[in-house]
């Protein structure tokens, strides 16, 4: 029912629009067509709440580039569409999520990291230095998505962080194994989870501190760093400085930032944000189950589902006669890869593969173009749909959820050829 | 309004230590009844929150995330405000707020 009224209602703009350029608007009022800062509608999708939009805009936070700025404290900013025409996100242009808005600047030399808890060994808190030169360093480039990204589009709205499409980035991240922070502690056989802690705190002493856990086997895979680069420069304040975890594949709330303990655990973690936040309905998605966690109702969220992102057209947009429209976005899944993005230009009745870019590893962004043919006068709907190489899909419609996650509906972009 | 002062306090001085939301303070509620206790939010967040949050919840959702900062962020919001907040966050920011 959702779709339908969000067809009739892109239609009334895209005819609006057409009457627009048939009265010859100045360059100013094209401007406010073109739809607020972080706007979604213009990107083929749901709109996030109006009450939202009205409230936000591009402000750069200390060095930063202007983001869009959903809330100033704790500070949450999302990446501006333009970036992601690029598969590497910059670290100033990075979007910037906190839960709590006690968020101390850590300077390098005052920071350690402990390695304690029941299932593990005794080992002395690591200085940055030490962590550099006592590890081998790795590096894998993945995506950094919130689990929350494009929660504003939910229909019905759901209450969060009203995400458009810019909570997420890629990036080359450089660190050390958490396996080899861990193994030099050592990990006793009962160990169950891995339980983490950044340096940020809550304002009150009420508030539950933010902790997250980790499976022990994820937490034990090659691929999870202690990150303290970012395409090639130290972490930026905003984005965790001086390290934090990098998981590649599951969701951002996972990613802990300022990490300042790590405790190796024989029993579930029991606060608040795994109790009671990031959770899905139970067996409602296909992820990984996080086996230590489940509920009867429900499910932490773990993994990312399959999505894709269009950068080179804009909903509403006027195209010329005959001149081939280029179709161009970014892919990403949890880290079996992008197996093909197909184009849509009769409403999902045919589909065509867009040429994929650069493979930069199986976590990373994966781009996609393709040129459609010139079409004659009239309106067309473009849509693009990612498949992954474990043969997951985006989905046509929403998979309602109460908290808001996992939104990976197919955009459909209406454009005028005129 | 005493009581109320000694709560901002320390969220300002936050703000002040961390030097980079001063803008907030360009976040402005709507004026109207209630407005004074709704600011009460401010000791843990910025009230963008609010207006984010608009215009999709009536009375009952408003008040069950009150609730919510209440019994799990352990807001020191008193039991007799959560009315006149819900009511006021209803009317001005619920589903059926004007524009």
């Amino acid at each position: 029912m959702n779709g339908q009224k969000g067809i009739a209602s892109r239609r009334a703009f895209v005819a609006g629009l057409a009457g627009a350029g048939a009265l010859g608007l100045t360059g100013n009022l094209r401007q406010a067509l073109a739809g607020p800062v972080g706007g979604t509608a213009e990107l083929g999708l749901a709109e996030i709440p109006d009450g939202a939009l009205a409230e936000q805009y591009l402000y750069a936070l200390p060095g930063k580039l202007p983001l869009i700025k959903k809330t100033y404290r704790p500070p949450n900013f999302e990446t501006p569409l333009g970036y992601f025409r690029t598969p590497i996100t910059p670290n100033k242009a990075f979007f910037v999520r906190w839960h709590l808005a006690g968020i101390p600047q850590v300077q390098a030399k005052d920071w350690s990291l402990s390695v304690a808890g029941d299932a593990a060994g005794n080992v002395a808190p690591f200085t940055l230095a030490e962590l550099k030169k006592n590890f081998k360093q790795a590096e894998v480039t993945a995506v950094c998505q919130c689990s929350g990204n494009r929660r504003g589009l939910f229909e019905p709205h759901v209450p969060g962080v009203e995400w458009g499409v810019g909570a997420m980035g890629n990036a080359v991240w450089r660190g050390v194994r958490l396996r080899d922070v861990l193994a030099k502690a050592g990990v006793k056989k009962e160990a169950l989870e891995v339980v983490f802690d950044g340096a940020d705190h809550p304002p009150l002493a009420k508030t539950p501190d933010f902790v997250k856990s980790l499976p022990v086997d994820v937490a034990m895979s090659e691929d999870v760093l202690i990150a303290f680069e970012m395409n090639g420069q130290p972490l930026p304040h905003w984005n965790g400085f001086p390290a934090r975890l990098v998981v590649p594949g599951w969701t951002g709330t996972y990613w802990v930032k300022q990490l300042a303990s790590i405790k190796v655990v024989s029993s579930p973690e029991k606060n608040f944000w795994m109790s009671t936040a990031y959770r899905l309905p139970r067996g409602r998605f296909k992820t990984p189950t996080f086996s230590s966690q489940l509920y009867a109702a429900n499910e932490p969220i773990t993994t990312m589902v399959v999505n894709s992102l269009v950068t080179s057209l804009k909903s509403g947009q006027q195209v010329a006669r005959g001149k081939p429209i280029s179709v161009k976005g970014i892919a990403w899944d949890s880290g079996s890869g992008i197996d093909r993005v197909e184009i849509s230009s009769d409403t999902g009745a045919s589909w065509q593969r867009a040429a994929l870019g650069k493979d930069l590893g199986k976590y990373s962004f994966r781009e996609f173009s393709l040129d459609l043919p010139g079409r004659e006068s009239g309106a067309m709907v473009v849509m693009a749909r990612a498949t992954s190489r474990s043969g997951e899909t985006q989905v046509p419609e929403l998979i309602h959820n109460p908290a808001g996650y996992h939104h990976n509906v197919i955009q459909r972009l209406y454009l005028e050829i005129a | 309004m005493r009581k109320l002062a000694m709560i901002l306090v320390p969220a300002f001085s936050l703000c002040a230590a961390a030097g980079a939301f001063a803008q907030e303070s360009k976040v402005v509620l709507k004026d109207a009844p209630g407005r004074d206790k709704t600011m009460q939010c401010i000791a843990c967040h910025s009230v963008d929150y609010i207006q984010m949050n608009s215009r999709f919840l009536d009375k009952a959702g408003w008040t069950a995330s009150i609730n919510k900062m209440v019994n799990v962020f352990g807001a020191p919001i008193p039991k007799e405000d959560v009315e006149t907040i819900a009511d006021y966050l209803a009317q001005h920011y619920g589903k059926s707020a004007p524009k």
